[in-house]
């Protein structure tokens, strides 16, 4: 990850379904944001995904991308959240 | 690369632990609104305010968007009403409480601080006249908070100015005591004042800072109590390594936070406060974490050494993280605000005296303490001058902030509501002090003040 790259986290924590990660793949695409990395496990019985994406041209807080992807997660029962790269850099690295 | 691990431990200090931006605090001088008239003075002021801080509200939403960082208060401080209002020809400052409490309302703030006078040596005229209108200021606004600095170890206690503030306190709480002496609540005394603090009720600009300034205050008791559950039995020297570790993750956030609020609002970065600053929500509180040292109940044999440890622990974690830490940083042990420290109270266990001691090493003071209504105000006096004493002997800063509530004694409690939270009444000693107090003047400054 880039700091200086318009670069996201998406994480996406619930319970395990079908369609979870098609959903929001679908979502992102319709949305031009490319996603670069997933990673997905299932920790202490709960459906964890991060995903690293690409925004590109989007701004997250001027877009509403935020809402869609929670208007998703509602429809799939689990929460999403969207946020900034650089808030992991900063608080993980020196 | 950071790992999915790091990206788990920070989605959860968010949402599970309650990390949060406390607060971004603008803060605006006001030296050029002076002028002869009052009418006058108040136009520059709120002009002054509005036309720096309409974008505050808005800025610290769209950062908050960005990062998905919750950032609780957007707030303003201001110079010292006390030194902006002393050409104006007046003896009431009350409306300049009103003009800050509207121009905080015009930009979206939750609370303008600096309705203050910094009377440590002595009183201007001014000094004084803000001082008496204080109780009506407090009443008849919702936003604005005052604070006065009655000591520093540079130059010993106004003891004229402690006696003074006990009345006044009183006067404050009898006018608005049909809101269980919520006035008392936005009024602080200090020793030792920092002119950069972003919290209330303490906030004000200090004469030494600049036009216009960003300082963030972060806060995140949840956080550290959660990483000290993962060394549980472990010796103090792994707790104090995992505190400052914990505390230098949630500084980082206030400071990329408050940098991009700089940049964005053109107005330089000034400090970043790490405090400790509890909730009274549940998970939110410093007791709790002082009881995850291995404490029953806070207040207890080996409270004081485990907040100062914290205290201290925390600052050195904050000062890796940051360049620019100042403000209070530390633990903040107010009683109201606090779930732990509330339970423990109403348990009979946590007593005034003890808060006492824990002010020695905490970051700040005696802070949301409802007392007695029936108080004397040389006690409330008595209790400041002590207050006084540790910050100005022991060079920290330390603040009292009591509510003597109106018409309730020990077993009543008391409701503020939302962050202030609620209380139960604590016993006050009732031996006199009046005499001590009545005697005035100006204790002198401590010994190792003469530093130069």
């Amino acid at each position: 990850m880039d700091s200086d790259k318009n670069t996201a986290v998406i994480s996406v924590i619930g319970k395990d379904r079908v369609g979870i990660i098609a959903g929001v793949a679908t979502l992102l695409s319709e949305n031009n944001i490319n996603i670069k990395d997933i990673s997905q496990t299932i920790l202490d019985g709960i459906f964890t995904m991060i995903m690293m994406v690409d925004l590109q041209e989007h701004d997250i807080e001027k877009s509403d991308i935020i809402e869609k992807l929670n208007a998703l997660g509602d429809e799939l029962g689990v929460s999403i959240t969207i946020q900034h790269t650089d808030l992991f850099n900063r608080m993980h690295r020196i | 690369m950071i790992t999915d691990f790091e990206i788990l431990e920070t989605m959860k200090m968010f949402n599970e632990q309650h990390l949060d931006i406390r607060t971004i605090t603008m803060g605006i001088s006001l030296m050029d609104c002076a002028a002869s008239s009052v009418d006058e003075c108040c136009n520059r002021i709120y002009d002054k305010i509005v036309r720096y801080a309409h974008d505050l509200v808005a800025t610290g939403e769209a950062i908050s968007r960005k990062y998905g960082v919750p950032i609780i208060h957007k707030r303003i401080s201001v110079t010292p009403i006390a030194i902006v209002a002393a050409a104006c020809n007046t003896s009431d400052y009350t409306p300049f409480a009103k003009t800050l409490d509207r121009a905080a309302k015009e930009c979206g703030v939750n609370f303008v601080g600096g309705f203050s006078a910094l009377v440590q040596k002595g009183y201007t005229n001014s000094d004084m006249k803000l001082i008496n209108s204080i109780p009506e200021a407090l009443a008849s606004t919702d936003f604005v908070c005052s604070s006065i600095n009655l000591a520093s170890t540079r130059t010993g206690i106004n003891m004229d100015a402690v006696g003074d503030m006990g009345r006044i306190i009183k006067k404050t709480a009898e006018l608005t005591a049909d809101r269980d002496a919520l006035g008392c609540a936005k009024l602080v005394v200090f020793a030792n004042a920092p002119e950069d603090n972003p919290f209330m009720a303490g906030a004000f600009l200090g004469p030494g800072e600049p036009e216009c300034v960003i300082n963030v205050g972060i806060s995140g008791p949840g956080v550290v109590k959660h990483a000290l559950e993962s060394v549980k039995g472990a010796d103090l020297g792994t707790v104090a390594e995992t505190i400052k570790k914990a505390a230098f993750k949630i500084t980082r956030v206030g400071e990329l936070v408050a940098r991009e609020a700089s940049e964005r609002l053109h107005v330089p970065f000034g400090i970043i406060d790490l405090s400790l600053a509890p909730t009274p929500a549940v998970g939110d509180s410093v007791a709790r974490l002082l009881e995850e040292f291995g404490l029953e109940e806070c207040g207890t044999w080996g409270t004081t050494a485990a907040l100062a440890m914290l205290n201290d622990a925390v600052k050195k974690g904050g000062i890796m993280a940051s360049s620019y830490v100042g403000g209070l940083s530390g633990a903040f042990i107010p009683v109201s605000e606090d779930e732990g420290m509330i339970a423990a109270a109403a348990s009979g266990g946590l007593k005034l005296e003890k808060l006492e001691a824990m002010t020695c090493v905490c970051s700040v003071g005696l802070d949301m303490i409802a007392i007695p209504g029936d108080t004397t105000a040389e006690t409330i006096s008595g209790i400041i001058a002590d207050e006084m004493a540790l910050g100005t002997f022991n060079n920290k800063t330390t603040a009292v902030r009591l509510i003597p509530v109106p018409g309730k004694g020990v077993g009543d409690k008391v409701e503020f509501g939302g962050l202030l939270g609620y209380a139960p009444i604590m016993a006050v000693n009732k031996a006199s002090c009046a005499d001590f107090i009545h005697r005035g003047g100006r204790i002198p400054a401590p010994i190792h003040s003469m530093r130069n």
